[in-house]
């Protein structure tokens, strides 16, 4: 019941997903936090080096999740009209790139003087030199309009899994949460 | 008309040339070309440290008038995006809207008003400066160091100015602490004749 099977999400998707969203939540929380940060808050370099360490490790979880997903079986789509399996498939997609570009974008404006990225004050991500004009203000300037675009998609995904559960009541939701088949999963 | 009238003419022209230009001022532009000019800022950090930084883009002009430096002036204009103080993060927070807010106020400017000179030869030059919006009558204090000609067939005259601006009066307010009230400004301009 680790792997996805046609029926359903097997644990590893399941624990990737939660755990990918909460993450993704905290960094957003973080970054809004961090920036508005003034000099004399002792957060003030401690809050952005653990968005970046943090912002890190949900990349990573995120690159395995797109292996993870290559390698796995996908579950079928719930019964829904067309147009709104196409929909949810597309959102699915866009999460996925929106956490890359996010990573990426992340990346550039901290290493935009050729400085290593450091995770955890440990492990030093060796900088790729760009060399972009003013790298560190387009690249926060994406990284700004990523982050709330995903925030925004997040909370659609959110209510669309709960109006899944409410109103249509299917599996959508249920099957995030469990291994069991979603033709078993009924309720009213 | 003999040989040593048609001299002394000459040397009256010649004369009354020589004054009216020493007396006219010059007009120079600002070498921002072969940047023979900087602008530079210098703020503590905490108190416990100079940090120091510079505009990278701008230009701008001055007359200049030896023997009478009143009739001087000068103007400068600033790309406040081009600051930089050696961070991509410092400055990047350096141009958005917690600081120079650059999108808004994308020049500074500095013109003169008057140019008076003291005892000492240096010159105080009062004018007009615009910084985030916000238009202040300020004093350079400067000094000539040095003019000529250079070795391209040109004529060059430069300063050194200094002066201080407090943040708040710009409508800067974001807290650097106590000691980082105030920003030390240092043009060093040299321009050549036109």
């Amino acid at each position: 019941m680790l792997r996805n099977s046609p029926q359903g999400y097997g644990w590893v998707s399941i624990l990737l997903h939660w755990s990918i969203a909460f993450a993704l939540f905290g960094l957003f929380g973080l970054g809004v936090w961090m920036v508005e940060l003034g000099l004399y808050d002792s957060w003030y370099h401690k809050a952005p080096a653990l968005h970046i360490s943090l912002g890190v490790v949900t990349v990573i979880f995120m690159l395995f999740r797109y292996g993870w997903r290559w390698t796995n079986p996908v579950p079928a789509p719930v019964p829904q009209p067309n147009l709104l399996k196409l929909a949810a498939a597309t959102v699915h997609q866009l999460f996925y790139f929106l956490v890359l570009a996010l990573g990426i974008s992340g990346y550039m404006i901290s290493t935009a003087e050729d400085d290593p990225l450091l995770v955890f004050n440990r492990v030093a991500i060796p900088a790729i030199h760009f060399n972009l004009n003013n790298q560190a203000d387009l690249a926060g300037e994406i990284h700004f309009w990523l982050a709330w675009s995903l925030i925004i998609f997040a909370g659609i995904h959110a209510i669309a899994a709960l109006k899944h559960h409410f109103m249509n009541h299917d599996a959508t939701l249920i099957r995030m949460l469990t291994t069991r088949p979603q033709k078993e999963i009924n309720h009213e | 008309m003999n040989k040593s009238y048609l001299k002394i003419l000459t040397l009256i022209a010649a004369l009354l040339l020589f004054s009216t230009t020493s007396h006219a001022a010059e007009h120079y532009q600002i070498d921002t070309k072969g940047m023979h000019a900087s602008i530079n800022f210098k703020i503590k950090h905490l108190g416990y440290s100079w940090l120091k930084g510079r505009f990278e883009k701008f230009s701008g002009d001055f007359s200049y008038d030896a023997k009478q430096p009143s009739n001087s002036q000068v103007s400068v204009t600033i790309d406040t995006a081009s600051v930089n103080s050696n961070h991509a993060e410092r400055d990047k927070h350096l141009r958005s809207d917690e600081f120079l807010d650059v999108k808004k106020y994308p020049t500074a400017a500095f013109k003169s008003q008057s140019v008076t000179a003291k005892a000492d030869g240096s010159l105080i030059i009062k004018g007009d400066f615009s910084l985030h919006g916000v238009k202040k009558t300020i004093e350079i204090h400067a000094t000539k160091v040095g003019e000529g000609k250079d070795p391209w067939g040109g004529y060059r005259a430069g300063f050194s100015g200094t002066t201080r601006l407090k943040l708040a009066d710009y409508g800067i307010t974001y807290n650097l602490g106590p000691a980082s009230t105030h920003v030390d400004l240092a043009l060093e301009i040299e321009g050549i004749r036109q």
